[in-house]
C-alpha cells in the first residue's frame, strides 16, 4: 500500500451559486455549494476545491461565505481560489476554513506572490493553477480563465512556480476543458515528470477509462473533474471501485 | 470532555476544533500561559513550516508551561507539526530546538518520491494504542508534509511509509501524537479523535 491516487470534485462559484460552463463560458446554475459539498464528503471525493469564478465581479464576501459553509461541511481537505492576488485575501480564505489556496493568473503577474504564500503557511499549502493550451511542440501558460496567451511555457512555469514555493500544481487543459473528451495525458506527464511536486490533472474528463488513463500514462497524482459529478453523470464511489479493479490504489471510505 | 485547543495562528486550528466540536468536546482556544498550564487535555495542532511553529509558542511563552502540564500528566495530543515539535530538533529548523519531550530528531523525507508527502496513506507496524482502538487496517488517513520522524523510536505506534518509513502515530504515557489531519480525514480520522477525547476522560 501506498500514497493512494485522488479523486477531488470542483465547485465553480458565482455569488452563492455553483455554476459550469464549456470552454471557460456560457455558464448555467449547477446547484448549491454546501449541499454538493456534503454530498462529495459523504462518496468519498478526497479533496475539494471551491474556485470563485466571479472574482473579479467584486464577491468577495459572498465567496467568503462559501467558504465557510463548505468547510463545515467537510471532513477532508478544502482548497480555495479564484481571484486572490495579495497575502491578505489568502489570510481571509485561510481563515474562512480553506487548508490550501490556489493561485493563478496573480501568480503569472506576480511570481513572488507564491513565496510570500508559502512563507506564511508552508509550501503544502500553496497550489499553482496552471491552464495550458497546445502551441507547437509544447504548452502555452493561459491567463484570465484560458482567455489571455502569456509568453510562459507550461513546463517551464511549472518549475519556476515549484521553486518559488507551491506545493502542488493544478493542471487545466484549456483545450480539453468542458469537452468530455478525455484528459490531455501527454500534458500531465510532461509536467509531472517535470517537477518534484504532485499535478491535479484537470480538464476533460468524463467516463471511468479517463481518470485511468490519466493515472497511468499521464502520471498524474490527482484528478480533478466537476459537471460529471454536480450531473450524477459519474458517482465517485463506482469511480473509485473501478479504478480500484484496475489496479489504481485509490481511498475507498469504509 | 473540557480540551484546550493552543492557538498560536497554525491555519488548521478552526478545523481542527471543528472536529473536536462534532464529537461533543467542550473546546477552549487559547494562547495563554497561565490556561495552557492548568489543562487536563491539551491538543497542539500545527501546518506548514516547524520554525512558525516553535517560534510561536516561544513569543507567546508557552513552551514551559506546555511541557509542566504534559510532566504533570496531562492527556497531549499533537497533530502533525504537533508531533514533530515533541522532538528534540528538526531539519526544518536546525537552530531551534524542539520541546524535547521525545529524544531524536525530524528529518525531511527522501528526494526520489514527490514531496510535499501530500493525500490519503495507510498505516503499518501497528501495535496497541488507545488512538487506534477500532480503527479498520486498511483504513486511509490524509498526511500533508515534508519531514516527518524516523521510524526508530520506542513511542512508534504505526509507521506509515513514503519514500522512508517515518511515525504515523506514536504514544508514550500521556504523550500521543499523529502525523496525519485527523480532521481532515474523513470518518476514520474521527474516531482517533475519539479514541484521543475517551483516553484523556
Amino acid at each position: 500500500m501506498s500514497l493512494a491516487r485522488r479523486i477531488i470534485p470542483c465547485l465553480d462559484t458565482d455569488g452563492a451559486r455553483v455554476v459550469k460552463g464549456v470552454h471557460f463560458e456560457g455558464l448555467r446554475d449547477a446547484g448549491d455549494p454546501t449541499e454538493l459539498a456534503a454530498r462529495y464528503d459523504a462518496e468519498g471525493a478526497d479533496e475539494l476545491v471551491v474556485l470563485d469564478i466571479a472574482a473579479a465581479r467584486d464577491n468577495r464576501p459572498t465567496f467568503l461565505e462559501t467558504i465557510r459553509g463548505v468547510a463545515e461541511q467537510l471532513a477532508i481537505p478544502l482548497t480555495a481560489g479564484g481571484g486572490i492576488r495579495s497575502l491578505e485575501a489568502a489570510r481571509a480564505v485561510v481563515r474562512a476554513g480553506a487548508d490550501k489556496i490556489t493561485v493563478n493568473t496573480a501568480a503569472v503577474e506576480r511570481p513572488e506572490l507564491l513565496s510570500e504564500l508559502s512563507a506564511e503557511f508552508g509550501a503544502q499549502a500553496v497550489v499553482l493553477a496552471i491552464d495550458a493550451k497546445r502551441e507547437g511542440g509544447g504548452w502555452q501558460v493561459r491567463i484570465r480563465g484560458g482567455r489571455q496567451a502569456t509568453s510562459l511555457n507550461a513546463r517551464e512555469w511549472a518549475q519556476r512556480g515549484v521553486e518559488l514555493g507551491a506545493g502542488e500544481i493544478l493542471l487545466t487543459s484549456v483545450d480539453r476543458d468542458g469537452t468530455q473528451s478525455g484528459f490531455d495525458t501527454e500534458l500531465t506527464a510532461a509536467i509531472s515528470n517535470a517537477v518534484s511536486v504532485p499535478v491535479i490533472a484537470s480538464g476533460g474528463a468524463k467516463v471511468p477509462a479517463h481518470f485511468l488513463e490519466v493515472f497511468t500514462r499521464g502520471a498524474a497524482d490527482a484528478a480533478l473533474a466537476a459537471s460529471i459529478f454536480h450531473d450524477q453523470v459519474q458517482s465517485i464511489r463506482a469511480l473509485k471501485e473501478f479504478l480500484r479493479r484496475s489496479g489504481v490504489e485509490v481511498r475507498l471510505p469504509c | 470532555m473540557n480540551v484546550t485547543l493552543i492557538d498560536y495562528g497554525a491555519g488548521n486550528v478552526p478545523s481542527v476544533e471543528r472536529a473536536l466540536r462534532r464529537l461533543g468536546a467542550q473546546v477552549e482556544t487559547t494562547n495563554v500561559a497561565e490556561k495552557i498550564s492548568a489543562a487536563r487535555c491539551l491538543v497542539l495542532p500545527g501546518v506548514g513550516h516547524c520554525a512558525a511553529l516553535i517560534a510561536a509558542l516561544d513569543a507567546h511563552c508557552l513552551r514551559q508551561p506546555l511541557i509542566d502540564a504534559v510532566g504533570r500528566g496531562a492527556a497531549f495530543l499533537g497533530i502533525c507539526l504537533g508531533l514533530q515539535a515533541l522532538y528534540e530538533s528538526s531539519e526544518e529548523a536546525p537552530t531551534l530546538p524542539g520541546l524535547g519531550l521525545l529524544p531524536g530528531r525530524v528529518t525531511r523525507l527522501p528526494e526520489d518520491v514527490k514531496l510535499p508527502h501530500m493525500g490519503w496513506n495507510t498505516l503499518k507496524n501497528i501495535r496497541a494504542t488507545r488512538l487506534l482502538d477500532s480503527v479498520p487496517s486498511g483504513a486511509y488517513f490524509y498526511f500533508a508534509h515534508s519531514f516527518a520522524a524516523p521510524a526508530v523510536g520506542e513511542e512508534s505506534a504505526a509507521v506509515s511509509e513514503h519514500g522512508r518509513e517515518f511515525i504515523a502515530v506514536l504514544e508514550k504515557e500521556n504523550i500521543r501524537a499523529v502525523q496525519f489531519h485527523p480532521e481532515k480525514s474523513g470518518a476514520a480520522g474521527a474516531l482517533v479523535l475519539r479514541n484521543f477525547l475517551r483516553a484523556a476522560a
